[in-house]
């Protein structure tokens, strides 16, 4: 026998990724499953536009320079009192309300993916210390997980909010309170990664593949990234898009009550906080679009979030 | 059984007391008090007698313990705020908060379980799906959106139902409750509602889950075979063993209910602790909120606490596994 590959056997082909991809299970069921798809065609245009906001609105509802008093107040393009290029109509500053949308998603989901990353972050390394190491880490690490997961994470994003403006003040500029609600949606939900990660590194570990590359030497560092978090992957994916939307209701919450984004930089709930003044006074445009926009995004995920939990479950199969 | 009742009531102490290092962390270190009591001229000199008298110049530990046993005697100090003591204010709204949590929880849990029932009973029917969509819209809307819903169509459009306040109260002591008035009974409908619906949707899932399940099961076939009616088996059979969870979850969620009032109450603007907690957040009332934070607290685990003694006693497998040396 020699190395050298006989000449007459075709090489196996691998098959490229999309290939791959398009051929696997998930997919399969992704096809399916015609609600799932409605719901990914949705997030992905809602997407889209948040990306592209700048490219796609008439004015830019974060500088009041271009906020004008003469255009407060105008109903949505199709009724009686409809102004081009008005679609949606504006606010008593003037603001286009579907202008605000774009940009209040981009604050949105900004928010809520960086706050869902950091959480993640946080929660996956304590969940990988806590059952790759065990003993007293692991029990203090998992102790203090318990005593959180006892109070709403709405809860805990609130008092953070507000211990944080104690320190610094409680006038922050928009930008520090875009971080302080990230860190605050990442400390309240980095307990289910951290839970779910440490209770699969205890079942990973034992296995034959660790103990060799511990008998190689490799640094435990190495092992735990490397080896055996790609192991416990599939679960954390399902958290992550479930708690995205959680993540977006968090800050949409937290806005709405006050504690969130200012006016002068809306988020969807600011939007809606805003449009709350105006409920009893006939501008129903106000609040009524921005809500739609928040509901279908998050109605959107939340169907993504539980078509992945069925599709990544092997007891379904 | 009793050395389990008092390992989890340690564990309770141990929770509350790692929530009043927190609070009392808040208390002392976020923010100046010396600096929210005084006024702008006020010497140095007369700052540090402030400092003195209210013991800030102790040292930490005997702060804390001085925090911890005022706390235990509900003495939280005074509202930067209101500048009243922490104590009355939540005292004045506590009664408001557990009448809507209470109604909201009673309104979720026999809605739930009657749309559980029914639709894991006719789990094909038209209704039942109807049901269980709605219920994934219940869970993705957030409160706060549902809430001004219901405003907008019970309150603006048909002006039906108050849109905020409590309504008439009536006085028992220090008590007040909103129940024996008809304003009070009218007020009460839409923000319970509103909180109890994400409860719900929780609940109606919960129940047509564990009820397909229980169906399933060899006990219920041999009712069938036995021949007994059907609604002996349904309710008499199956109903039973599918509430224990549904008891447990309920009594749970009891706690976040408490919680998420604090999203309702700023949506109705209902006198309660929760919109005191709020405000407290946007004025940095430091006091208020660490004092919501250790009442809130207490409900928790007490409730938490309960629940898990409760569940020992309905479920007798339970007791088995705890009384096994481990």
């Amino acid at each position: 026998m020699t190395d050298a590959p006989l000449p007459d056997t075709p090489a196996p082909r691998t098959p490229s990724l999309i290939a791959r991809a398009i051929d696997s299970d998930i997919f399969y069921s992704f096809r399916r499953s015609r609600l799932t798809m409605v719901a990914a065609a949705i997030v992905f245009v809602l997407l889209m536009m948040a990306l592209f906001a700048p490219l796609l609105v008439v004015q830019n509802p974060f500088d009041p320079a271009q906020l004008e008093l003469i255009n407060s107040r105008i109903s949505p393009l199709w009724t009686a009192e409809g102004q081009r290029p008005f679609l949606l109509g504006t606010d008593e500053q003037g603001r286009d309300i579907y202008s605000a949308i774009l940009y209040g998603m981009r604050i949105s989901l900004v928010v809520g993916v960086l706050g869902v990353s950091f959480a993640a972050v946080l929660g996956i390394g304590l969940g990988l210390i806590a059952g790759y190491v065990g003993g007293a880490v692991d029990s203090l690490i998992m102790r203090i997980a318990d005593v959180q997961l006892t109070f709403p994470a709405i809860l805990i994003a609130l008092l953070i909010d507000g211990v944080v403006k104690s320190a610094l003040g409680n006038h922050l500029d928009a930008s520090t309170t875009l971080i302080v609600l990230v860190v605050a949606i990442g400390l309240s939900f980095w307990v289910q990664y951290a839970r779910t990660v440490r209770g699969s590194v205890m079942v990973e570990k034992n296995k034959d593949y660790v103990a060799a590359a511990q008998l190689i030497g490799l640094p435990a560092r190495v092992i735990m990234i490397r080896h055996v978090l790609p192991n416990t992957m599939g679960p954390i994916l399902v958290i992550a898009t479930i708690n995205l939307a959680l993540a977006i209701i968090t800050e949409a919450t937290l806005s709405f009550l006050g504690s969130g984004m200012p006016d002068t930089m809306p988020s969807l709930g600011t939007l809606i906080r805003i449009g709350n003044n105006y409920l009893f006074s006939g501008e129903w445009w106000v609040i009524a679009f921005p809500g739609l926009a928040l509901a279908s995004l998050i109605l959107s995920i939340n169907l993504l979030g539980d078509w992945l939990r069925d599709a990544l479950n092997p007891k379904l199969q | 059984m009793l050395a389990f009742i008092l390992r989890r009531a340690l564990q309770s102490i141990g929770v509350m007391i790692a929530v009043g290092i927190i609070a009392f962390t808040m208390f002392r270190f976020a923010g100046d008090p010396v600096n929210q009591m005084v006024a702008i001229d006020t010497t140095p000199a007369q700052r540090a007698e402030v400092r003195a008298s209210l013991g800030l110049d102790d040292p930490v530990p005997v702060q804390f313990a001085r925090y911890f046993i005022n706390a235990v005697q509900f003495k939280f100090g005074v509202s930067y705020q209101f500048r009243q003591p922490v104590s009355a204010l939540l005292k004045e709204r506590m009664p408001a908060t557990l009448e809507l949590a209470t109604c909201a929880t009673v309104i979720a849990m026999v809605f739930g379980i009657l749309m559980g029932i029914y639709s894991a009973l006719r789990k094909d029917s038209f209704f039942a799906k109807v049901l269980q969509a709605v219920s994934l819209i219940g869970i993705s809307l957030p409160t706060f959106l549902i809430g001004i819903l219901l405003i907008y169509l019970f309150a603006v459009t048909l002006g039906w139902l108050p849109s905020f306040g409590r309504g008439d109260v009536v006085k028992f002591g220090w008590w007040t409750t909103g129940l024996l008035t008809i304003s009070g009974l009218k007020a009460l409908i839409m923000p319970s509602v509103t909180l109890g619906l994400f409860q719900m949707t929780l609940i109606m899932r919960l129940v047509r889950a564990e009820m397909l399940e229980v169906l399933r099961t060899d006990y219920i076939r041999f009712a069938r075979a036995r021949g007994l009616t059907t609604r002996a088996i349904h309710f008499g059979h199956a109903l039973k063993n599918t509430l224990v969870p549904v008891i447990t979850v309920a009594g749970l969620q009891f706690g976040s209910v408490i919680a998420f009032a604090i999203i309702t109450e700023t949506v109705f603007q209902w006198p309660g602790m929760g919109l005191l907690f709020v405000q407290a957040v946007q004025n940095v009332d430091i006091p208020i909120m660490a004092a919501y934070l250790l009442v809130v607290s207490v409900i928790f685990v007490t409730i938490n606490l309960i629940v898990d003694i409760l569940y020992t006693i309905v479920d007798p497998r339970l007791r088995a596994t705890i009384n096994r040396p481990a």
